[in-house]
């Protein structure tokens, strides 16, 4: 018999959704189990990520940087998939799942519209009818975005119910996954919601971390001492980890500390969910969550639309309890400067969620908690932040 | 009241119940305990009190902006179970609200506060029975009722599973998608209705807003209607609010008796 998909990490995990959905969530469960391993599907795969997404991706010595730093430092260049981050190795996965179980139509939500984009793309690649669920305030914040889905042919629907930001898109997307749920497939973005979504948005991004394998292998005939990724909901940070569970290799999640690290009972000033959340239901999973004393789910806050969450998938917060991946956060200040590391030292222009890891490199690589060869993950590319970098420049 | 008991007697005089939804806090505390009484007035044989979340996923916009109107009055769990504690009614009270509030506040806390103030039954839109073991659990031992949803998507073992668990009342969701009233109510209604096969009574809510349409499903079959987006539609209106529901939770109960 086939070993069933688990639905748990530790506590962590489970189908916190209503009754409606969790046919849906049986037969996704079923669906991906059967194709997970299909040779067709993984070759039809492999093709759109070599061919469409341009992988793999460079994994590349920052020379200069490493030498500010004062540690050798490698970065694993999501920034330069199609799109512009590493959203798209999902974005296909799912598409081409949702094509092989028959579904007619995508739904999907988008925080700072790199999600989107990707599944706009992939929705265009494989001619299926895409939707996407936006923060009114984040369409204002990232309008290139909105304008990039618009031209690829996705619909992109403003959502005005509470923050009007990423939390409040999932919730407006669930709500339509639960009224279309025989014709729509909802295609998460990050590792988080009702089992199976976390396995398999973590699976289809694993192809980050087993690039990384082969790569530093061939560069350094060894693995590295540390892999640093930022993370918000975690898909960059469990597609490169996973592959390197079961090795000696230091593992951090660098969270956004946003302006620090204080929270009222209605809003946090960061979204340092392992840092600072705690156990709690959301969106369909147990996990840790911002929240007040009586379980209202807080407001977070980063200078980085794509971290600005207040959950995290439920397997980073198994994996923070067992102390196998070592949870930290960098403040708005440090990733900024960060940025501009990276933008002078290296020519790259890194996204401002991808700048946080830089910046957790950047205040401990001389503490040797890094060891002395560390991947950094740059999750995606910075074009996007551009007008919010000029704003904070003045 | 145990929820069994009033269905019991709603059957003897051949009357379907109304089941009442608002939202607790909407817009105050002290406003909420009024409209209760003005919709016991109307004829309301169970209330079901909404305790806020600040993330309502199964519920549409007419309720969710109830919810914010709560939330924005300063409605907490502990104001919740005091002003529940001080209504007295002689009908039964249920709870709906979202799992990480009851999570939050501990299980076994949660349904002894239930228990304490004059609840019978909690409902859960976000928690399927395979995540329910524990609050079961916690329920038994206080003589709550855990009451379970059943939608026109469930079949098979989950359905078997679900009737024989379910307490107080099956709740059949008419529809796919969220709360909210709406003029028609699906033709698959009936059919979920009569797919449910039980002795435990059957409660059909989402999108009833009239007692036409509430009369239609005791013709189909089921024992009881739950009204919830209509009300609250009448507290955002904010005019003549308690006459207002009165009228029709009145017109709803005409509609539920046989």
């Amino acid at each position: 018999m086939k070993q069933e998909l688990r639905s748990k990490f530790g506590k962590y995990g489970g189908q916190f959704v209503p009754e409606v959905l969790m046919p849906a969530l049986e037969e996704l469960t079923e669906q991906y189990d059967k194709y997970k391993d299909d040779p067709v599907f993984n070759e039809e795969l492999n093709y759109y990520l070599r061919d469409f997404a341009g992988r793999p991706s460079p994994l590349y010595h920052a020379k200069r940087l490493s030498e500010e730093y004062g540690v050798k430092i490698y970065l694993k260049r999501e920034d330069l998939v199609h799109g512009g981050a590493h959203k798209l190795n999902n974005t296909l996965g799912q598409t081409l799942l949702a094509r092989y179980m028959g579904k007619k139509r995508i739904i999907a939500e988008t925080g700072a519209g790199q999600h989107g984009t990707a599944c706009a793309m992939s929705g265009a690649a494989f001619g299926i009818r895409t939707e996407v669920y936006m923060g009114a305030r984040d369409m204002v914040r990232q309008r290139m975005n909105v304008y990039r889905m618009e031209l690829m042919g996705s619909k992109v629907i403003p959502v005005k119910s509470g923050s009007q930001t990423l939390k409040d898109a999932i919730n407006e997307a669930m709500r339509d996954w639960v009224a279309n749920v025989e014709t729509t497939h909802y295609l998460i973005g990050s590792v988080v919601g009702p089992h199976p979504f976390p396995t398999i948005v973590r699976d289809f991004q694993s192809v980050i971390g087993k690039e990384v394998r082969m790569q530093i292998m061939e560069k350094e005939g060894r693995f590295p001492d540390s892999i640093v990724a930022c993370t918000g909901g975690g898909s960059n940070a469990m597609g490169i980890f996973h592959p390197f569970i079961d090795d000696d290799v230091d593992l951090f999640a660098v969270e956004a500390g946003g302006s620090g690290m204080k929270a009222t009972d209605k809003e946090a000033l960061h979204s340092a969910t392992l840092c600072a959340g705690e156990d709690g239901v959301l969106h369909g999973m147990r996990t840790k969550v911002l929240q007040n004393k009586y379980g209202q789910i807080l407001e977070s806050s980063s200078i980085a639309a794509g971290l600005d969450y207040a959950g995290v998938g439920p397997e980073l917060a198994y994996l923070a309890d067992i102390g196998r991946i070592k949870p930290r956060n960098s403040m708005d200040s440090e990733a900024l400067d960060a940025f501009h590391d990276l933008c002078r030292f290296e020519g790259i222009i890194p996204a401002l969620e991808s700048s946080h890891a830089v910046a957790y490199v950047k205040k401990t690589a001389n503490t040797g908690e890094l060891g002395d060869l560390v991947v950094i993950n740059i999750s995606g590319r910075g074009d996007k932040d551009l007008e919010t970098v000029m704003g904070m420049r003045k | 009241m145990r929820i069994a008991e009033k269905f019991k007697q709603l059957r003897a005089k051949k009357e379907g119940a109304l089941i009442a939804y608002i939202c607790a806090g909407d817009p105050t505390p002290e406003a909420t305990k009024e409209y209760v009484t003005a919709l016991v007035r109307g004829g309301a044989d169970i209330i079901e009190l909404g305790l806020p979340f600040s993330d309502p996923v199964a519920d549409g916009p007419t309720i969710q902006a109830g919810i914010q109107r709560a939330l924005d009055g300063g409605m907490t769990p502990d104001i919740y179970f005091k002003m529940v504690g001080s209504l007295r009614l002689h009908i039964p009270l249920v709870v709906m609200t979202y799992y990480n509030l009851i999570f939050k506040r501990g299980l076994e806390k949660f349904a002894k506060d239930c228990a304490a103030s004059g609840m019978s039954g909690i409902i859960v839109p976000d928690l399927p029975p395979e995540e329910s073991d524990e609050l079961q659990q916690a329920c038994k031992k206080n003589d709550i009722d855990l009451i379970y949803l059943v939608a026109p998507t469930t079949t098979g073992s989950r359905m078997n599973r679900i009737l024989v668990e379910g307490k107080g009342f099956i709740y059949l969701v008419a529809r796919l998608g969220v709360t909210g009233a709406r003029s028609d109510v699906a033709v698959s209604t009936r059919e979920l209705i009569q797919r449910v096969k039980t002795d435990t009574p059957k409660a059909v809510g989402f999108g009833i807003s009239n007692g036409k349409q509430a009369a239609r499903m005791i013709e189909d079959g089921a024992d009881g209607v739950i009204v919830g987006s209509a009300f609250v539609d009448i507290i955002a209106s904010g005019k003549d609010v308690m006459e207002r529901l009165e009228a029709l939770a009145r017109e709803l109960k005409e509609g539920v008796r046989r």
